[in-house]
Formats: structure tokens, sequence, C-alpha cells
């Protein structure tokens, strides 16, 4: 009785055996390459990349060189910002125009007159990620720029339709900006300016 | 341009051949149905340059030899700390 039924419960697992063989062993080799592509992944995927926001940023500059004057590049390499003439006064896109922005990264666009060096406004205006829209990542230094340029060059008016607009001081201090219309100055006449109307005075 | 990442090439292709032509337009269209703006730097006979935005794909000239995507402007949050 015993024998009989030991044999039979043999029996039943080696049928059971030769049923489930297939998907198991299939499950077991899932599961070793699962963990053999966890043990050779890349390192770069592992944790945070210090300097890939300095590639960015240098990529971003050679963009930015690529598309505005060269003046312009110069500019934004020697002082850190660029001014844009402004296109919707009586005397449009030239130097000696009735007003000019001066183009900040992440700051805002600073509105000024540059016959007197007067300060108009501050036009506060981003370029957010709407695919990622919380907590997202901002834009390169240089790339910030080259929006806001691209953005006042072809539609000055939509650009400054769509920023929020305050009084100067709001975010930009009124004495650093003086101060950088007179390093723009300085820098200017260094440079050898063709025009001499082309040449900011500063306040 | 992609925030946090800098340049990233989208697609590139010649607008002559017609399969590739398809290829730019579709992702011309995934760009702006994305809420990007689109904008075609050029070059004046004189030199002046310059920055056109684009809003479909007929409107980029021929022979542009980019077109270049940004986050839609928005108004900056208030700040009030210098």
């Amino acid at each position: 009785m015993l024998l009989a039924l030991g044999t039979a419960a043999l029996v039943l697992v080696v049928l059971l055996w030769e049923l489930a063989r297939s998907s198991v062993l299939g499950a077991g080799a899932r599961a070793w390459s699962a963990f053999d592509q966890w043990r050779r992944r890349e390192p770069a995927t592992i944790g945070f990349d210090p300097g890939r926001e300095r590639r960015a940023e240098q990529r971003a500059r050679e963009l930015l060189r690529s598309c505005v004057e060269h003046r312009e590049w110069a500019m934004y390499r020697d002082l850190g910002f660029i001014r844009v003439w402004g296109g919707l006064g009586e005397r449009a896109h030239a130097a000696g125009a009735s007003y000019a922005y001066l183009i900040y990264p992440h700051r805002p666009i600073v509105a000024y007159v540059p016959q007197t060096g007067a300060l108009l406004n501050e036009y506060c205006v981003a370029f957010p990620d709407h695919t990622r829209p919380y907590g997202s990542a901002r834009l390169p230094d240089a790339d910030d720029v080259l929006a806001k340029w691209m953005a006042l060059n072809a539609d000055e008016r939509r650009l400054i339709e769509v920023a929020n607009m305050h009084l100067p001081g709001r975010q930009v201090d009124p004495e650093r900006v003086r101060r950088d219309l007179a390093r723009l100055t300085r820098w200017e006449r260094e440079l050898g300016d063709a025009s001499a109307a082309d040449i900011v005075r500063a306040a | 341009m992609k925030p946090g990442h800098g340049e990233i090439l989208l697609a590139e292709g010649d607008v002559e051949a017609p399969e590739q032509e398809r290829e730019l337009i579709e992702a011309f269209r995934r760009e702006l149905d994305a809420g990007m703006w689109a904008a075609v730097p050029t070059e004046a006979h004189d030199g002046r340059r310059r920055a056109e935005l684009v809003k479909t794909f007929a409107d980029v000239p021929r022979d542009a030899e980019r077109v270049i995507f940004f986050p839609r402007a928005a108004g900056g949050a208030p700040r009030t700390a210098r």
C-alpha cells in the first residue's frame, strides 16, 4: 500500500516537473539576464554628473555665437549681457534708437534710453519647460540670452506683451545697470566703434 | 534648447528629399505641439544677423540651415530679493 502511494507520488512529481520545466527555466533565465544587465549598467546613469551643466553651457555659448552679431557675441563674452536696440520707436533697430534693451541671463530684460541712460522698465520673462511644469531645470545662461534675443528680434511686441512689466529696480539693481552701461560705453570706445552714435552714454 | 541640457539635435535632413522632408515636418509639428517656439536664424546680405519666428513648416525658408526650438516665453515669477 505504502509502496504504491510512494510510487504514485513520485510519478506525480515527475509529471508536474515536466509540465512546469520550460516556464521555470525561462523565468530563471530572465531573472539572471536582468541581474546581469543591472550589474553591467553604465556608471553615468547611476549618479549625478557634475560636468553636465558646464557642457550644456559650452554648447549654448557656441549656439549663441553662431546666431547673434559678432559684436553682440563679444559683448556677452566680455560684459555678460547683450544690448539690443528697440524696434518699436520712431528710430528703430539701429544705433541711435529711442530706446534699447539689456539682456541678462536669467534676469529681467531692462529697457533704457540710450541717449540719457535713464531706465524705463524691467520685463520679467522666463522660458519654462512646459512638458515638466513642476521643478523643471532651466535653460543654460547663454540659451536664455539667445531665446530673449531671438524673441526680441523676431517679435518684440509679442515678447513684451507676454512679459511681466515692472518699474526699474524691482529685480535688477539700478546701480548695477548704470555701472553696466558705463562698462558698455568704455568697452565700445576701446573696441573702436564705427559710428559715434552707437556709443551709449551712461547716466 | 532643452532646459537642463542645452542644445539637442532633434532631426536633420534635406528638404528636397521627400522622405527626409516628411521626417522634418513631423519633428517640427511635434515640437510646436509640445508648446515650443520655433525660430530661424537669418543673415542679411549686409551680414546683419536676425531671427524669425515661424508657426508652420511652410514659413521656414527653403534655404534655412536650421530651426531652433525653445520653450515658449512666459511672464517671469515676481521676486523681490535682488
